[in-house]
C-alpha cells in the first residue's frame, strides 16, 4: 500500500505521518528544500522517519493515481524525472496570497504579504524600511510581526472592521493565545483603511492610503511615502492538480467528505485547498486524510474534533473578512490586470464588449491569464470583473484553474523518458 | 549577478540575496519593458525571472544559487543560449 502526499506544509506533513503510522509506504513530494510549507518557513519540520521525503520536487502532472515528478534546482533543465504510482494520493498543495489589483500594483516594491513573510522568516531579509501592510485578514499580523523582527517600520491597514468577529463568539477563544503574540502591533493597526494606489517611476515611492466604506468604496485618501507595500486579501487555493484529476469543487475549493476523500476514487485532499482555515485546521485535516488514505481502521478522534472547531473559525474568518465589490472603483482603465501579458482593465472591457462571454474566449481575446503564471495571479479578479460587467458569472469560472501542467516545464524535460519508481 | 560578485549565505535564494543587497527589480516585461522584481515570493507569479548560466525563465525566489552560477537580468522573453 503506497500513499503519495503532495505538499510538505502542515496538512501534508500530518497526512504523511498519519499514513506512515497506519503502516503504509509513504512518499512526501515537496517543492521546497525544507519541510514545513509557507507556515513553518524558517523553522524546518521533520516527518516520521518512515516517510520518504522528496525535497525540491515538483509534481507537475497527475494522471489518475500516477504522478509525474521532477527533482532538482528550481526551473533547472537538469532535474531528474520520476513517475510515482500510488494506491492513494493526498493533495495538500496549500494556497497563495490573493491580491486584488489597484493602480501601480505592478511596480517593483509592491509585494504580496506572503512574499514579505517568506523573505523575513525564511531569509531574515526586510523588503523595505518603511513598509505598509495592507489588505484584510488575520494573516497581516504575523507578516507585520516578522517585518518588525527584521528591523522594518510597519503600519498595518485592515480594510474591514473587526465587528464581524462579534457575530461568531465561539470561533474566537481558540485563537486568543495566538492573537496575544501580536499585542505589540496594537498601535500600528488602522481599520477600514487600505492602500488603493501605488506611485513611482521604476519602483514604489508612495501610496494612496484611503479610508473605506464597508463595501470598500473610497471615502478619502492621502499620499504616504513608503519604500515597500505588502498586500494580501485572503488566499487562493492551489487547485492545479485537483482540477487536473477531475476532483469536484464547491465554492472554489475541493469538495471532500468527512475523512478528506474527494470525488475521485483514491484521491484525498487536506488543508487550504479544501477551505481557508489556518495551520491547526490544515494539520487536523491532514491527519484524518492521511489515515483514511492508508486505510487505517479507525479515524483519529481528536483530529476530527479539531476539524469541527477549526471549521467554525474558518467560517467566521470568511464572514469577517470579505472582499466586497467596491474595490472595482479603485481601478482605472490603464490599471494592469494580468501582470504577465500586461492586459489592462480597458483591454478586458474591450474584449467583453466585442462579445467574449465565457472564460475561455475572454482569455483568447484579451490574453489575460495566458502568460507564465497561467492566470494564478489575475484569474480570480478577471473572472469577478467580467461577471460584474456582464451581470452574471462566467459559465466556465474554472477556466482560470484548468492547467494540465501544474507547473511550467521545459520542452527538453518533457521529451526525456522519466524513470519509473519501483 | 549582472557581472557583480555576490556572497550568498547557504540556502538563501537569488531573490533574497538581491533584495538584501538593495535591488528591487531585475527583469523587464516583454511588451512594455516595465521593471519587475519579486511579487509573490513563493514561486506562483513568475515575475522575478532571471537568466542562470544562459538558461532563461528561472524563478529567482525559488532558485538557490550554486557556487559559480552566472546570473543576469532577463529582458522580455529570451531564448536559451
Amino acid at each position: 500500500m503506497r500513499v503519495v502526499v503532495v505538499g510538505g506544509g502542515p496538512a501534508g506533513l500530518a497526512a504523511a505521518d498519519a499514513a506512515a503510522r497506519a503502516g503504509a509506504e509513504v512518499v512526501l513530494v515537496d517543492s521546497e528544500r525544507q519541510l514545513g510549507g509557507q507556515y513553518h518557513r524558517g523553522t524546518a519540520q521533520r516527518a516520521d522517519p518512515r516517510v520518504r521525503h522528496l525535497p525540491e520536487s515538483t509534481a507537475w502532472a497527475a494522471e489518475g493515481l500516477r504522478l509525474h515528478v521532477r527533482t532538482g534546482p528550481a526551473d533547472s533543465p537538469h532535474r531528474t524525472g520520476r513517475v510515482l504510482d500510488a494506491d492513494a494520493v493526498v493533495l495538500a498543495t496549500g494556497a497563495h496570497d490573493r491580491v486584488v489589483p489597484f493602480p501601480g500594483w505592478d511596480l517593483p516594491g509592491v509585494y504580496t504579504a506572503g512574499a514579505a513573510q517568506a523573505l523575513a522568516k525564511g531569509h531574515g531579509v526586510a523588503v523595505g524600511r518603511r513598509v505598509v501592510v495592507s489588505g484584510t485578514g488575520p494573516f497581516l499580523l504575523p507578516v507585520a510581526s516578522s517585518l518588525l523582527d527584521v528591523g522594518a517600520t510597519v503600519t498595518v491597514l485592515e480594510a474591514n472592521g473587526v465587528t464581524g468577529w462579534a457575530r461568531h463568539p465561539l470561533a474566537v477563544p481558540q485563537k486568543l493565545p495566538e492573537l496575544a503574540r501580536y499585542a505589540r502591533l496594537l498601535g500600528r493597526v488602522r481599520l477600514r483603511t487600505a492602500v488603493v494606489a501605488a506611485h513611482g517611476d521604476d519602483r514604489v515611492t508612495s501610496v494612496t492610503v484611503a479610508r473605506l466604506r464597508p463595501d470598500w468604496t473610497v471615502c478619502d485618501g492621502v499620499r504616504v511615502a513608503v519604500d515597500a507595500v505588502c498586500v494580501g486579501h485572503g488566499f487562493t487555493p492551489r487547485l492545479d492538480l485537483a482540477v487536473g484529476l477531475g476532483c469536484d469543487l464547491v465554492d472554489g475549493f475541493v469538495r471532500v467528505d468527512a475523512v478528506g476523500a474527494t470525488s475521485v476514487r483514491g484521491v484525498y485532499a487536506a488543508g487550504e485547498i479544501t477551505g481557508i482555515g489556518g495551520a491547526d485546521l490544515a494539520a487536523a485535516e491532514g491527519e484524518v486524510a492521511g489515515a483514511a488514505a492508508a486505510r487505517a481502521p479507525d479515524p483519529p478522534i481528536a483530529a476530527l474534533r479539531a476539524i469541527r472547531r477549526g471549521r467554525r473559525f474558518a467560517a467566521a474568518l470568511a464572514a469577517a473578512h470579505p472582499v466586497p465589490t467596491g474595490r472595482h472603483g479603485w481601478l482605472t482603465p490603464d490599471t494592469l490586470l494580468c501582470r504577465c501579458e500586461e492586459v489592462t482593465v480597458g483591454d478586458l472591457h474591450a474584449a467583453l464588449d466585442r462579445g467574449a462571454a465565457d472564460g475561455r474566449t475572454l482569455k483568447l481575446v484579451s490574453r489575460a491569464g495566458l502568460g507564465p503564471c497561467q492566470g494564478r495571479t489575475c484569474g480570480r479578479e478577471v473572472a469577478d470583473l467580467a461577471a460584474a460587467r456582464l451581470g452574471h458569472p462566467l459559465p466556465d469560472a474554472d477556466a482560470f484553474h484548468r492547467r494540465p501542467f501544474a507547473t511550467p516545464l521545459r520542452l527538453g524535460e518533457l521529451a526525456q523518458h522519466p524513470e519509473e519508481d519501483p | 549577478m549582472d557581472g557583480e560578485p555576490f556572497d550568498v549565505p547557504e540556502g538563501r535564494t537569488i531573490a533574497a540575496a538581491l533584495i538584501a543587497a538593495g535591488r528591487v527589480s531585475w527583469r523587464t516585461t516583454r511588451a512594455g519593458g516595465r521593471p519587475r522584481g519579486v511579487f509573490c515570493g513563493i514561486g506562483v507569479c513568475f515575475d522575478c525571472l532571471v537568466v542562470v548560466n544562459g538558461v532563461p525563465d528561472v524563478r529567482a525566489c525559488q532558485r538557490v544559487p550554486a557556487d559559480g552560477d552566472v546570473v543576469r537580468s532577463q529582458r522580455g522573453a529570451e531564448l536559451p543560449g
